[in-house]
């Protein structure tokens, strides 16, 4: 089923494809079908997980490559604990609403929503694969979806903020690369399982502190943190709406993922000594991604930075290696992907009304479109950390799994959350309550249900986690447990 | 009879081959019919061949033809389905060419011949017949080299053929030191003598060893002996630039894992060999690359770089002289590089072909904005590209992992991380002409397509290699049994 999941995208992509040129108004439904389809496969998972069992579940798993001269085994393997689970289910979710916000792109509607379907088959593969390779493949296949995406359907300087991307998440793989290919040749497994249960090898060719630094290199470039975050302001500023979702959203916790995931639990040693690094580096990010909120101009910018200091939280809570920690940068990763995606999911709306994303410009909007500003409140006190949203549960849970690890960095948090938080909502203060400006009369509010259904949606998620985070905090519990074991 | 069945896949060729040519002056066929008459064989030619490869699989005709001299065996069988592969290719990416020759029957012959010449190569185990067929290759080549007959071509073809006779005259030193030692061409008897030799023979089997890797270096193309590669790759016809960097790169390299692996493979000299390999990897490999930074013409660029691939090859040979599992890993990597390399590097020359031929130009510079033009040749070329620089989940990382994994198991890690390092730095000059491609404005927004050969060769090689990035589990199974045979 779950490997049913993950290539049910690909195969709608296909479908996509064959579309007479005619039909291309069909890609749509096409892609709103099978992403609704795939987020019923993930859902039930969900449900069905056995949570008294943990563990990986749903697991898929057939040779792929095998050699007779060599001990070397490459596998399809898929499955999903309570670490990757919820993470999939979140794929899925802001992948329906990724095409249903899509529904007016008339420019290629064939290819763009081709696009869209790979990129979920990608990210739902990074999420579910058990095999180090196949982790790879997964993770560098998400490339050329995002390059065209950006490149094709984005604004302003969309060609240089794709290749921008596309170099620096290249750069690190490349790193990550030689990384893995040493671990899994040395241990003579790629299988994450088998990786994780030896532990840290100590007869590679290079010491382990350096696989663990060209392995973390790539995910912390993705998460990302200062200094090589220069690209996530550029890709998101210039990348459609939808891609800015699915970009905050879903690919910046695949850096996240990945710390948890294969850093921390295959060489959780090195990993201990190198947590305070990782904290500073967190800490820095934190601050300095909020500082860098409060000079932006446009709209995304803001957000975009806002995000390179909500994902310093995840490695801050990373940092911490200890299960409430983890759970709090798992959180994290969710709760974030939720938040930010409905701000840009919203940003959008504005744009495509208003065709300017500038801050200074905008202003009194509320009166002009009532329910997007509301759901904006919503968003940006959820983004604050506002208690009953889902914001607010895990950075809570991250600074108290750190505060006894690091303390001065978890303090350096809090001021940092103070800032970029309050900096968004004193911005939609001005843009949707401030002196109404006759530009903006003719503006209308969202009122098609493919905008107003996705909001909702969201808005319900980021309520019900607020409230009830449970739900997601014992899969996640379940999931980091043995990470923090083996990092005990 | 059983010797002529088991030479049946050349034969079919050379009859073929022989049809062609005579039919051209006999027969009196005019306008289209006679044009595509010369292509028609020849490709059926190649079916037969490939077909007669199949059945002697299906009935289990392997063994030994003509008193010893011929081989059939899963090695041979693979490279006679790949040379078949690549010479159907290369006659689809040349019909445009031939639309404007004259010597469209004796261009397919030559083709025919060259390709016979090198399921020889792979499938012959005595020095002289190995020597036999070496020629028939390079005779042919130095033919097609020449096939524009401009300055250019024929310069190519003249560096090319003095460097070839100078080749030819080290891999004959290296042989009749090899039958000198041991009294027999057979490489079976040679690896007898070597297994039993005692250490006074060394130094003879030592040079032996060095003038056969120089001459045969000659043939992989790998530095030192890669002087022709850059001019001659410009100067050819780009089909036969394509066939050059594919198929005589891949007979050498076969050629090369015969006569290393079965006849030095066990006892005195292997770690020498191997060690020797070793070195000229790292150095192709480095050379290539840097110097295929520097270069503006993109056919040149994929010379150099063809020379740091043919190094990445290496790695796995020099991985084959420990003990004897990596013997088979070593070689099977290689055996298998070579299968993806050939999807792979055909592609990108196709590619060329069609866009050289609609932009007037073999200049990098002259990639901008190709994406536009023709987004479905820059997307082929792109898809390319990133195979040869490695990255998943295309043919060419399979081929570069389990190079680097044969040279990890050998103790070979130092080799292994210069080859990675030279991956990164080739992604360099790859992707630069992909940005170009994409990036930068178009001389102009004339829209082109690819004729329908060049499409289809290219849908070809392109799928080929998204296919074996996916599953690359069949021609790994494939390069295993051929590498079986070696040890």
């Amino acid at each position: 089923m779950l490997t049913l999941a993950i290539f049910l995208p690909i195969a709608g992509a296909l479908a996509i494809i064959l579309l007479p040129k005619e039909e291309e108004h069909r890609a749509k439904v096409i892609a709103a079908a099978v992403s609704a389809v795939v987020l019923a496969l993930v859902a039930f998972m969900f449900l069905d997980y056995d949570r008294d069992k943990a563990g990986y579940q749903f697991i898929n798993s057939t040779t792929w490559l095998d050699s007779d001269f060599s001990t070397l085994r490459l596998k399809y393997a898929v499955g999903l604990d309570g670490l990757s689970l919820p993470l999939a289910l979140l794929t899925a979710f802001l992948g329906l609403i990724s095409v249903l916000i899509s529904w007016r792109i008339e420019l290629r509607p064939k290819e763009y929503f081709g696009w869209l379907l790979v990129l979920q088959t990608s990210l739902l593969g990074v999420f579910s694969a058990l095999d180090f390779v196949l982790f790879f493949v997964f993770w560098e296949i998400e490339l050329v979806p995002m390059y065209f995406l950006i490149s094709v359907w984005g604004s302003g300087n969309r060609v240089y903020s794709a290749w921008k991307y596309v170099l620096y998440t290249f750069f690190g793989s490349a790193l990550m690369l030689v990384g893995i290919l040493t671990l899994g040749f040395t241990a003579d497994t790629f299988d994450i399982r088998e990786l994780a249960r030896i532990g840290d090898i100590h007869d590679a060719i290079i010491p382990t502190w350096a696989i663990f630094t060209l392995i973390i290199a790539a995910f912390l470039i993705k998460l990302p943190i200062v200094p090589f975050h220069t690209w996530l302001p550029d890709a998101h500023t210039d990348a459609p709406t939808a891609v800015s979702v699915i970009l905050a959203g879903v690919l910046l916790k695949m850096g996240g993922y990945g710390i948890l995931r294969m850093s921390l639990s295959i060489m959780p040693d090195v990993a201990r000594d190198a947590s305070i690094w990782l904290a500073i580096i967190a800490a820095v990010s934190i601050l300095y991604g909020a500082l860098m909120t409060l000079i932006q101009q446009d709209l995304k910018r803001l957000i975009a930075y806002s995000s390179v200091s909500h994902m310093g939280y995840v490695l801050l809570g990373a940092s911490a290696i200890g299960t409430v920690g983890l759970t709090g940068a798992s959180m994290q990763m969710l709760t974030h992907g939720l938040i930010t995606g409905m701000l840009f999911v919203l940003v959008g709306m504005v744009y495509d009304r208003a065709h300017t994303r500038n801050i200074a410009d905008l202003s009194g909007l509320a009166p002009r479109m009532p329910f997007i500003a509301v759901m904006m409140v919503v968003a940006g006190l959820a983004s604050l950390g506002l208690p009953a949203l889902a914001g607010f549960v895990s950075e809570l849970t991250v600074f108290l799994g750190t505060f006894e690890k690091h303390e001065v960095m978890t303090i350096a948090g809090v001021i940092g959350i103070v800032f970029a938080a309050g900096y968004i909502l004193w911005t939609i203060q001005r843009v949707f309550w401030g002196a109404p400006d006759p530009r903006w009369e003719s503006l209308a509010d969202a009122t098609a249900w493919w905008e107003r259904g996705p909001l909702l949606a969201m808005t319900a998620a980021i309520v019900a986690i607020g409230v009830y985070p449970a739900v997601m905090m014992d899969l996640f519990e379940s999931g980091v447990t043995p990470i923090a074991q083996r990092l005990g | 009879m059983e010797d002529i069945n088991r030479f049946g896949p050349e034969l079919a060729l050379l009859i073929a081959a022989g049809l062609i040519v005579v039919g051209d002056v006999t027969l009196p066929m005019r306008g289209d019919a006679r044009r595509a008459a010369p292509v028609t064989l020849g490709l059926a030619g190649l079916a037969v061949s490939a077909l007669w490869s199949l059945l002697l699989i299906v009935a289990d005709e392997r063994g030994n033809a003509f008193e010893g001299l011929m081989v059939v065996d899963d090695f041979s069988l693979f490279f006679n389905f790949l040379f078949a592969g690549i010479a159907a290719v290369i006659i689809f990416a040349s019909v445009d060419l031939l639309e404007k020759s004259r010597f469209r029957a004796e261009y397919v012959a030559l083709v025919l011949t060259s390709t016979v010449g090198m399921m020889l190569m792979a499938g012959t185990v005595d020095l002289i017949a190995i020597f036999a067929a070496l020629e028939l290759q390079a005779i042919s080549f130095y033919v097609l080299v020449a096939f524009y007959k401009d300055g250019r071509s024929s310069e190519a073809a003249l560096k090319y053929l003095l460097l070839g006779a100078v080749s030819t005259a080290l891999t004959l030193y290296g042989m009749a030191y090899l039958f000198g030692l041991s009294g027999s061409t057979n490489l079976n008897d040679i690896a007898a003598f070597v297994a039993g030799a005692d250490s006074g023979t060394r130094p003879a089997l030592v040079l032996a060893a060095v003038f056969l890797a120089a001459g045969l270096g000659f043939k992989m193309a790998v530095v030192p002996f890669q002087m022709w590669v850059p001019d001659v790759y410009q100067g050819a016809p780009t089909p036969v630039t394509a066939y050059l960097s594919v198929a005589s790169k891949a007979a050498g390299f076969a050629v090369v894992m015969r006569v290393f692996v079965v006849a030095l493979g066990h006892g005195l000299i292997s770690s020498d060999w191997s060690n020797m390999f070793a070195a000229i990897a790292a150095i192709s490999m480095t050379l290539g690359n840097v110097a295929a930074l520097a270069q503006s013409d993109i056919k040149r660029m994929l010379g150099y770089s063809s020379i740091a691939q043919a190094g990445t090859f290496l790695i796995g040979l020099a991985a084959v002289a420990a003990n004897d599992p990596q013997l088979l890993l070593g070689t099977s990597s290689v055996v298998f590089f070579l299968g993806t390399y050939a999807f792979t590097n055909l592609g990108a020359f196709i590619a060329i072909i069609a866009i050289s031929n609609k932009i007037g130009s073999d200049q990098i510079a002259d990639y901008a904005g190709v994406a536009r033009r023709s987004p479905w040749l820059a997307a082929g070329l792109t898809a390319c590209l990133l195979s040869l620089t490695g990255i998943p989940p295309l043919a060419g990382f399979w081929g570069k992992f389990w190079v680097f994994n044969a040279a990890v198991r050998a103790d070979l890690v130092w080799l292994a991380l210069i080859g990675v390092l030279n991956s990164v730095i080739s992604a360099y000059y790859y992707v630069g002409v992909v940005l170009r491609m994409y990036t930068q404005e178009p001389a102009s927004e004339e829209a082109f397509q690819p004729s329908p050969y060049l499409g289809l060769a290219m849908t070809v090689a392109v799928v080929g290699l998204v296919a074996v990035g996916l599953y690359p589990a069949p021609l790994l199974d494939a390069s295993e049994s051929a590498a079986a045979v070696l040890g």
